[in-house]
């Protein structure tokens, strides 16, 4: 029986789309056999951030809608062999995705993977909801920024309430904690909120600090998943999230200004990374 | 004349750091979300009642109530200003204003 995990944020474009390609990509990588489903209908990204965009030939959609099977629709990625990919469709809309369909597909995938990623669409609805509906466990994507923290807020509390665990009244999700897009200069000047604050406020359990950083977008222009440039800070927090999510303990990285790239950008004024 | 020291100090005196404000904030609407989610939140409806019993005894116009709801961290305040129009021979209905009626709840 595969783990359903639910990459979920309530708010838009805080990197959730990011993380399920980083996050999956590593859980394979670790031998896990993994599968993550895109559950953005309509705005289907995550082919893009997985470099797949053009070998999609078939959808989510169509599986539920019985015109393709589920062998046909998934991708195997390229580089790790242990991970597969199910795209969202671009031309239907969110309604064309049913309890029912979603549901007979995490139960086929189950039967031979270890993790089932879903990347939640932003928002409260219809998509949002299916995309946590079946959740074993839910990384909650935080940036340290006021809406996000609230919108994180409100989706634990949807998934306290919406989801089947909640509903058949059994444990609940478990869940985590990954702040994004973490700029430790900007908390050191009193500009942003501090991990600990967004921590207290949230208080659940923390899975990861994800910095700001220029790889992401040099990752999403190449079609990589940032976990693979391990020469990246992005990188490698992520690679230790799943470390920590595989159940290591490993420190928190990337939480301080780097000193040098701080007092050089001072000097000449030069912009953050 | 500004000394090379002065440029490792404040460098923005005028951008006073936000982020405590934010923290603030996010926990003082927050506390009052999560108790939304389990019981509704009885002050929009205390609200709409009370301006319906003022208006058992007085025609009020509707267009001349003022709520003010402010959500705190230990204490609500919720004040409605209700106009309530004066007797039409011996002053204009406007000098009537500012009658009010507080309510306060936690
Ligand atoms: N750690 C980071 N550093 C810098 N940029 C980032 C980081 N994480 C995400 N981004 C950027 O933020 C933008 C949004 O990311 P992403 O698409 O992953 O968000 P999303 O939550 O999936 O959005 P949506 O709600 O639209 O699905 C992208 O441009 C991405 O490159
Ligand atoms: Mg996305």
């Amino acid at each position: 029986m595969a783990q359903v995990i639910v990459v979920t944020s309530g708010k838009g474009g805080v990197g959730k789309t990011t993380t399920s390609a980083a996050f999956a990509t590593g859980l394979a990588q670790r031998g896990k056999k993994t599968v993550v489903i895109d559950f953005d209908v309509g705005l289907r990204n995550l082919d893009l951030i997985m470099g797949v965009e053009r070998r999609v030939v078939f959808d989510i959609v169509n599986v539920i809608q019985g015109e393709a099977r589920l062998s046909q629709a998934l991708i195997r990625d390229k580089r790790v062999d242990t991970l597969s990919i199910l795209p969202a469709s671009q031309t239907r809309d969110k309604d064309a995705l049913t309890r029912e369909g979603v549901g007979q597909i995490i139960e086929e995938l189950s039967a031979d993977h270890d993790y089932i990623l879903c990347d939640s669409p932003a928002g409260i609805e219809k998509g949002a909801l299916l995309a946590l509906y079946f959740a074993d466990q839910a990384v909650i994507v935080t940036n340290p920024e006021v809406s996000s923290v609230r919108d994180s807020d409100r989706i634990l509390g949807v998934l306290q309430s919406k989801s089947k665990r909640a509903e058949e009244k059994r444990d609940k999700v478990k869940e985590h904690l990954l702040v994004t897009r973490y700029d430790p200069e900007r908390v050191t000047r009193g500009e942003m909120l501090k991990l600990e604050d967004v921590q207290e406020i949230l208080a659940i359990p923390l899975l990861g600090v994800v910095p700001e950083s220029e790889s992401v977008l040099r990752a999403s222009n190449t079609g990589t998943p940032v976990i693979l440039d391990q020469e990246s800070n992005a990188g490698q927090a992520y690679k230790d999230a799943v470390s920590r999510f595989l159940g290591e303990s490993v420190p928190h990285r990337f939480l301080e200004p780097e000193r040098k790239a701080g007092l050089f950008r001072r000097l000449f004024g030069g912009r953050a990374a | 004349m500004m000394s090379w020291l002065d440029f490792f100090r404040a460098r923005k005196p005028e951008a006073p750091p936000s982020a405590n404000q934010a923290k603030e904030r996010l926990q003082i609407v927050l506390a009052h979300e999560r108790i939304g989610r389990t019981r509704e939140d009885f002050l929009p409806r205390l609200q709409q009642e009370l301006v319906a019993v003022v208006a058992r005894y007085v025609a009020i116009d509707p267009g001349k109530v003022a709520v003010n709801l402010d959500r705190g961290g230990d204490m609500s305040t919720l004040a409605i200003e209700i106009e309530l129009p004066g007797p039409k021979t011996e002053q204009p209905p406007r000098a009537a204003a500012g009658q009010q009626q507080q309510a306060t709840a936690g």
